[in-house]
């Protein structure tokens, strides 16, 4: 590639397991870069470690919202929904004081000890669900059967909603999300049937509370008297789902996949299943496959590397990239099972970090533990260059992860 | 070693807990880090400097002098 030629993202690389190749020479001589989105508006690219850590930590910077009418958008318009064009029709605070409020109110439901004792329930659900996989036989799309409905079963038990109305969750979060397969209209008829079904399972909740995290919400916002509203309920359910589901669904399957494209990783979780913590983190580390970034809009000018980017600019923080600095981590390139510590940067840092990390790691461990005991057999039906991206923009992933055991 | 913890900066992410469960604890209230052992034995020394080095919002500092 030349030095001048723009650079559209996604950048291309030989497999969706390989990182583009554009990287290394990004972090070593171009860390602040100018790219164009699918949506044709430009934006400035940032692959270096620190450079990404330092951006996404910043308080005083968020992910453009619709009032921030000069920052760049990810997909063409009317393309991909409130997710795709922050026109979000929610009604979360994103920023300063409001957003710690309701950061500390909801994440107070996501403590590493309740995911934990969420753990056993987990557990069944996912031998369930590899149960159904082995007796559909093979081979088997280990996606489709246990990577997309976990993740959203899991989010149902913890807004209360009944297994009966898993399905509906599941089309109602891929409406949200897959920018590709649904129109604009689309997504907007499903977030209405959300938001009526949601409205509904709120009231009922006030009158009929149980132990999820929306009555814990209402429980403990009446008692102090400045709890959430209904629409910020609604917000904060409508977050979990999009944050919760697709993401996780599509780590599942590259977890695994990346697990069974070198068996040797496979076998050594096999000869020692104590290192399922450490290999969980290594697979969100070395996942070259997340999705372009996060963006965040600057409202002040910033310096970043010695490069003045003003205010109005938008700026896409590639975690991916700055995930494989060797500048960071040693061996950046190897899958390392064992790696401690290992600070990568896949939940964002700082104070718009991931809120459900801890969901999602005991949800990867909880399939990797199960998945080894279960299926020790397991290996890829087809080969790495086989494996296909999902369709989409906004969640990196593998169409399917086609399996045998 | 001397574990320092700043409530300020955490943002609940709750690594700290999963990793050293014996040092670090998050309020119920509100999931913010509290400090179970801010002088850990030996054997938790290892997965302290872990959750020290992964924090996200880089809230727990170590001091090996004091």
């Amino acid at each position: 590639m030349r030095e001048n030629d723009l650079l559209r993202l996604p950048l291309p690389s030989d497999n969706p397991l390989e990182p583009p190749a554009d990287w290394e020479r990004l972090r070593s001589r171009c860390p602040v870069a100018t790219v164009e989105l699918p949506s044709g508006d430009k934006a400035t690219y940032l692959t270096r470690y620190d450079h990404v850590k330092a951006l996404l930590a910043d308080p005083r910077f968020v992910r453009p919202t619709a009032e921030d009418a000069g920052a760049a958008r990810i997909a063409p318009e009317g393309a991909g929904g409130p997710a795709a064009d922050g026109s979000s029709p929610l009604a979360l605070p994103d920023r300063g004081e409001p957003h710690l409020r309701w950061r500390r109110q909801v994440g107070k439901y996501f403590t590493a000890k309740r995911m934990t004792a969420l753990r056993p329930g987990m557990v069944r659900t996912a031998e369930g669900l590899v149960d159904d996989v082995v007796r559909q036989g093979q081979p088997a799309d280990l996606k489709a059967g246990l990577g997309f409905p976990l993740p959203v079963y899991v989010i149902c038990d913890i807004l209360g909603v009944p297994a009966a109305d898993r399905d509906r969750f599941s089309h109602w979060s891929d409406a949200f999300l897959n920018v590709s397969r649904y129109t604009g209209e689309q997504t907007r008829a499903a977030y209405d049937e959300f938001a009526e079904y949601m409205a509904a399972h709120i009231a009922v909740t006030r009158t009929e509370p149980g132990d999820d995290l929306i009555s814990m919400v209402i429980k403990e916002s009446e008692g102090e008297g400045q709890g959430l509203t209904d629409d910020e309920l609604l917000g904060t359910a409508m977050g979990l789902l999009v944050a919760g589901h697709e993401t996780t669904a599509n780590m599942i399957g590259k977890m695994v996949a990346m697990l069974l494209a070198d068996r040797t990783r496979w076998e050594r979780l096999l000869a020692d299943p104590t290192l399922v913590r450490t290999a969980v983190d290594e697979a969100l580390r070395f996942d070259a496959n997340l999705g372009f970034g996060i963006r965040r809009y600057l409202t002040e000018d910033v310096e970043v590397d010695g490069e003045l980017l003003p205010s109005g600019t938008t700026v896409v923080c590639s975690m991916p990239a700055a995930n494989r600095d060797e500048r960071v981590f040693d061996d950046a390139d190897d899958m390392l099972l064992s790696r401690s510590p290992n600070p990568h940067l896949t939940f964002g840092s700082g104070p718009h970090s991931c809120l459900g990390q801890s969901l999602a790691r005991t949800e990867l461990q909880v399939t990797l533990d199960v998945l080894l005991r279960k299926l020790p057999t397991l290996r890829l039906d087809v080969g790495v260059d086989e494996l296909r991206r999902v369709e989409g923009l906004l969640v990196g992933g593998l169409s399917t992860v086609p399996v045998r055991w | 070693m001397k574990v320092h913890v700043d409530q300020d900066r955490c943002c609940g992410a709750g690594q700290c807990v999963l990793i050293a469960p014996e040092v670090f604890d998050q309020r119920d209230e509100d999931g913010i880090v509290t400090l179970l052992d801010p002088s850990p034995a030996a054997q938790e020394h290892a997965a302290t400097r872990e959750a020290a080095a992964v924090c996200p919002a880089a809230a727990i500092t170590i001091d090996d002098d004091e």
